[in-house]
């Protein structure tokens, strides 16, 4: 039986082409002598070959759809904008153009040193903002996974579906949603202008980084909540009361007991929030203005007004770069500290 | 019966914040006023009848529900063949082959259509339209359609399986009696899910789409102009409410039957 696993193994790294051809033949096997024989008895005994090609849908997609374009956006990187056509002389021009030195700007009172410093502030800003979202959608998803994991008893399912539905619904018209509310004739102004709270509309409720922030916590919400929900759930409960037992007292045992054994869920929380809110294109574009703009609203435009893709597919990667290190970074800090304690 | 505490107040805060400026799309696409604004000055459905009588967005509303139907069954057809292989924990290299369905949840889909956009247009060649628009719903709803097959597979009891072998029945037909109908809850469930996915999502539709209007992009070219607005409104309740009814029932018929609540996601 090992041998036959092993033998299934080495088939399967010999390459994937076989499999659709011993597909059609897997029901007669042992009966056909030769190569196609031996093929599908394999496939009828090898668990490792079966479970391959029941995968092989999924992995020629995602290397079409997903490996081939991460790569090919790499490769367009290197190439140049020449006018209307693409120079395809590989060089680090686009990367150079981003973090070539020169004068720079000050931004938050922190000078970026580079000759079109544009680039590096939006998405240090990026940065900054989709922080301040993720944090505080964590501030706010804790309490409330706390709650579903060790105080709701009856209809938890009931909980847990009206908790997460909103993230299934579409994201463009939550973010409308905001428009609507923090809007210079929205729901908000016209509200306080009509309780007599004001007599003038608000001015600085829209189009800015922080109702991007808002708008970006509210939106992400619901999502933070089940990893959170998941690693306090599986939390061994005689812990809690062995801690209770021991002295501790309420806070005590939540910050030495639940709270560090939660941090595997608050640590896949951040990385699901943070990642993709850096990189969010809608939010900005509806309700930034001018002062909201993103990294993405950038990156877009290269593909759009500025046609520059090359120069586009070069700032995607720096960005994805940039966010992935940052994310390693901050598991690596937030697991490290979980070990010590 | 436990005292009511601090949390139960948060709790109620939380979905009252979680729900409340949704809610306000179904309030004011019934409002009397082309102008979002309170007090409400009554009554109508006009908005509603002006969205059934727009025909641009009909034929959006068309493209969509093409787009959602053929989305929705690809990536659950492609999400079942994977979740049966990847529920084995033998499957050498399972960790790997699971990041990498995993991965299109953590890349932003911005940077997901940019890249689809310059392999398709500059690598392939391919001319955009409402199939690369697919190709791109595909990705995304893939890694959901996987997991939420992997669950259900994971509630039952898999040495059912290995009876029906062992009694003598052959491989395919174990996988269309056993394993089919014990499945078919998370199998509904993913085609619902990936319907409401595709149906409301806007980045790769916006990247990736040549002449076809999808009903996000129509709502997008409809949010410069003002007078449009409430029309929007009532598309957007609509679309909300669907979208609400199907995630809710997809929620429900994927833990329909199992024992434990573990599952949940």
């Amino acid at each position: 039986m090992d041998s036959m696993t092993q033998a299934g193994s080495d088939l399967r790294t010999a390459g994937g082409p076989h499999h659709g051809r011993s597909r059609q033949t897997a029901g007669e096997h042992g009966r056909r002598g030769g190569f196609i024989g031996a093929l599908s008895a394999l496939l009828v005994r090898s668990e490792a070959l079966r479970g391959y090609l029941l995968l092989s849908p999924a992995l020629v997609f995602l290397l079409c759809l997903l490996v081939l374009p991460l790569a090919g956006i790499l490769v367009l990187s290197l190439f140049t904008q020449n006018y209307v056509a693409i120079d395809t002389t590989l060089t680090f021009a686009n990367y150079w153009k981003i973090l070539k030195p020169g004068e720079g700007t000050y931004f938050l009172g922190v000078r970026f040193p580079f000759e079109t410093p544009i680039f590096m502030i939006l998405l240090a800003k990026s940065i900054l903002m989709a922080v301040a979202a993720t944090a505080a959608v964590i501030a706010m998803a804790y309490p409330m996974a706390y709650f579903l994991a060790f105080r709701v008893t009856h209809h938890k399912m009931l909980w847990l579906i009206l908790i997460t539905v909103p993230f299934w619904t579409s994201y463009l018209l939550r973010i409308f949603a905001w428009k609507i509310i923090l809007g210079y004739n929205g729901v908000l102004n016209s509200g306080l202008l009509a309780l007599g709270v004001i007599d003038q509309p608000l001015d600085f409720l829209l189009n800015n980084p922080t109702s991007v922030v808002i708008a970006l916590t509210h939106a992400w919400l619901a999502f933070a909540i089940l990893p959170i929900y998941v690693s306090l759930e599986k939390i061994d409960r005689s812990l809690i009361e062995a801690a209770t037992d021991l002295g501790d007292n309420r806070l005590e045992r939540f910050l030495r007991v639940t709270l560090p054994l939660s941090m595997p869920g608050v640590i896949s929380a951040v990385l699901l929030v943070f990642i993709p809110t850096v990189g969010d294109y809608i939010t900005p574009a509806q309700i930034g203005g001018t002062s909201g703009v993103m990294i993405g609203t950038l990156i877009q435009s290269q593909f759009g007004k500025a046609n520059n893709w090359p120069l586009g597919a070069a700032l995607s990667v720096f960005t994805m770069v940039s966010v992935t290190a940052l994310a390693c970074l901050f598991a690596w800090l937030a697991g490290g500290r979980r070990l010590r304690a | 019966m436990r005292r009511t505490g601090f949390l139960d107040f948060y709790a109620l805060i939380f979905v009252a914040v979680l729900y409340g400026p949704v809610v306000l799309l179904p309030i004011f696409s019934f409002n009397d006023n082309i102008y979002i604004t309170l007090p409400l000055s009554g009554f109508t459905v006009r908005w509603y009848e002006e969205m059934l009588s727009n025909e641009s967005l009909m034929k959006a509303l068309r493209t969509s529900i093409k787009l959602g139907l053929v989305v929705s069954v690809v990536s659950t057809t492609i999400g079942l063949c994977a979740a049966k292989a990847l529920i084995r924990n033998s499957l050498p290299g399972r960790r790997a082959a699971l990041g990498l369905v995993m991965l299109p949840l953590v890349v932003p889909s911005l940077a997901l259509g940019v890249a689809l956009l310059v392999t398709l247009r500059l690598g392939f060649g391919v001319e955009l339209s409402l199939l690369t628009i697919g190709a791109g719903h595909v990705l995304i709803c893939l890694p959901f359609a996987t997991l939420v097959i992997m669950a259900r597979m994971e509630g039952f009891d898999q040495s059912l399986e290995e009876a029906s072998l062992d009694l003598g029945e052959g491989r395919f037909s174990t996988f269309r009696r056993i394993t089919l109908p014990l499945t078919l809850p998370g199998i509904v469930a993913s085609l619902l899910l990936s319907f409401t996915v595709s149906l409301d999502e806007f980045v790769m539709a916006f990247l990736l789409g040549g002449d076809d209007t999808t009903l996000p992009l129509f709502i997008w070219s409809q949010l410069r102009f003002p007078a449009k607005l409430p029309t929007v409104l009532a598309l957007g309740s609509c679309i909300l409410a669907f979208s609400f009814v199907m995630v809710v029932v997809a929620n429900v018929v994927r833990r329909h039957g199992l024992p434990s609540q573990t599952s949940a996601r």
